[in-house]
């Protein structure tokens, strides 16, 4: 047999957190050899958290950002949507992924979920925490970081609008993923405003 | 004749019913307002129908409606929809629990259809456990939907005959549909608001996580209560017996979402007999929360101890002498036995014979 079948060395010491898939892996299930089971360890989402404890802050800030992105949508069109999707995406990406650890799912509900971004979840759950919850607050599936709904939650009991969390949301549309929801929601909002302002004389 | 019964053929779906979604007893048990008793099967890891029969043998008469469990904690076992396909053969009423773990969109969309022409008459949407809690933790975990846009999904293929993309049904799936809830685990103050979420979505009844902290759980029914949701849904709490003070530890540490206080754990190390006295937990448990307003009935997961479920039911006295549909032998049965007795004794068609009086007695 070859050697990545093998389980790791029966002397590594587990590494903490999830010993419950340590003990799996080395019962000959297949694992990569240098993988932690445990996948994000070495992660301390002090930033994300950060984030969800000022969430009514930047819920404010993206309130003035959202409107600042409608009147740039002249200059948008101009250059055109598709091209400036890219140079966009790229800032969206940088700036979400540090704030929020943003996966990029193209369809933003951070509004939605106190500010605390629900694609984090191992699950993906956009609607709610699953049963699985710990006792401490924590995921099932990664037992040292916090519940992106428990904490979802808190934030947005901060929140203005933080009642929007009780929403029932749609699945994701996975052919919207790595594009740029600023610029989706912007293009939504001109239109529905041409749309207004088409019916309103 | 109780009138879950169909008249001629007693395995069939019941006659539809105004204001039913379903044809299935357990939607007509609930909604006569009467106490309903559901219970888990335990999946065999075998190709065996009779493995799932046997299983099933067990509730005979003390339910009304049997999980078929759909890879539970991750574990790899026979599917539901098999299961499924078992038990409505045999005349039972499942409840297909569909987790969203390890199927997308288009492969859920698919079963659902699937199931219900099969007769399954209720389905129970999950999320399912991570992958990581099971006995293939390097699985990829699929979670293509929620529980929720799932109950969203079933309902719009039930309510408006139509696919999540829109395209049309010919003939809508009439489900029962079900949820589940765990008031056991934070965010606690958000679990209320998340069963009204959920039944926003669609849920017509929901099953709870083990119940063992009965007050926790009046507090979260007060809750309910108040939010009105408990008459837009029907509520089943999850109970089961606890197998040994050492079963109870390990579950508490090893299963995710299962909370169980120390005073439990203690009165189980108490016992003379653990294993029975976990069994009186469970009736006891039963019946604290079969008085909590609001509560419409309870489904007893016996994990390995499944033929202990009757003696739970019969001994909390929930049914008040009620019996629910007992698998009994169906009409048709006698015709097929008849025919496959013929053919055992060999007696056969011969189509020369059959030729011969065919051309001695024309028409």
């Amino acid at each position: 047999m070859p050697e990545i079948y093998a389980p790791s060395p029966a002397g590594d010491k587990p590494k903490i957190g999830n010993a419950g898939a340590a003990k799996k892996a080395a019962t000959g299930a297949y694992v990569p050899g240098d993988v932690s089971p445990n996948r994000r360890v070495q992660r301390r989402y002090s930033i994300r958290l950060w984030s969800i404890r000022h969430s009514r802050l930047l819920e404010w800030f993206y309130a003035r950002f959202a409107q600042a992105f409608l009147l740039l949508h002249p200059l948008w069109n101009a250059i055109g949507y598709s091209r400036v999707e890219a140079p966009v995406t790229f800032v969206e990406r940088r700036v979400k992924g540090m704030l929020f650890d943003c996966r990029m799912c193209g369809q933003c509900i951070l509004s939605s979920t106190g500010m605390s971004c629900p694609m984090n979840c191992p699950k993906q759950l956009r609607n709610g925490p699953c049963g699985g919850v710990r006792a401490d607050g924590n995921c099932e599936v990664e037992p040292d970081m916090p519940c992106v709904w428990v904490k979802a939650w808190e934030g947005s009991r901060n929140m203005v609008k933080g009642d929007a969390i009780l929403n029932v949301q749609r699945p994701v549309n996975q052919s919207l993923r790595e594009t740029s929801s600023w610029l989706r929601v912007t293009a939504e909002a001109a239109a529905r405003r041409q749309a207004s302002e088409g019916a309103a004389p | 004749m109780s009138p879950d019964i169909h008249p001629t053929d007693l395995g069939a779906p019941l006659e539809p019913l105004p204001g039913h979604a379903s044809r299935g007893r357990l939607e007509r048990v609930l909604r006569r307002g009467e106490f309903a008793v559901t219970a888990e099967l335990n999946p065999p890891d075998s190709a065996n129908p009779q493995d799932v029969y046997d299983r099933a043998a067990v509730f005979d008469g003390w339910v009304d409606g049997i999980n078929a469990v759909d890879a539970s904690g991750a574990n790899c076992h026979m599917s539901s929809v098999g299961i499924c396909a078992l038990l409505t053969r045999m005349g039972y009423a499942p409840i297909m629990q569909i987790a969203c773990r390890d199927k997308n969109r288009i492969a859920i969309q698919g079963d659902v259809l699937g199931a219900s022409a099969m007769g399954v008459q209720n389905i129970l949407c999950l999320t399912g456990d991570g992958v990581q809690a099971g006995d293939q933790p390097g699985a990829k975990p699929v979670f293509d939907l929620d529980s929720m846009s799932l109950l969203e999904t079933v309902r719009t293929m039930r309510d408006e005959a139509k696919f999540l993309s829109g395209r049309k049904l010919t003939s809508p799936p009439n489900v029962f549909l079900g949820a589940a809830i765990n008031p056991f685990a934070p965010p606690y103050d958000f679990r209320p608001y998340r069963l009204a979420k959920k039944i926003a979505a669609g849920a017509q009844f929901v099953q709870s996580q083990y119940c063992f902290d009965v007050p926790m759980f009046r507090d979260y029914m007060a809750k309910v209560r108040d939010l009105g949701l408990h008459e837009k849904c029907f509520i089943l709490v999850g109970v089961g017996p606890l197998a040994s003070a050492k079963t109870a530890r390990w579950i508490r540490s090893n299963v995710p979402g299962i909370h169980i206080p120390d005073s439990i754990i203690a009165r189980l190390e108490g016992a003379q007999d653990q294993k029975r006295e976990g069994k009186q937990l469970c009736i006891d448990v039963i019946n604290e929360v079969k008085e909590i307003q609001g509560v419409s009935g309870i489904h007893v997961m016996a994990y390995r101890q499944e033929e202990y479920v009757a003696e739970i039911v019969h001994e909390s006295g929930v049914l008040k002498g009620r019996k629910p549909w007992k698998h009994e032998p169906n009409p048709t049965d006698a015709t097929v036995s008849e025919r496959l007795e013929e053919i055992r004794q060999g007696k056969e068609e011969n189509q020369q014979d059959m030729a011969d009086i065919a051309a001695s007695k024309p028409h």
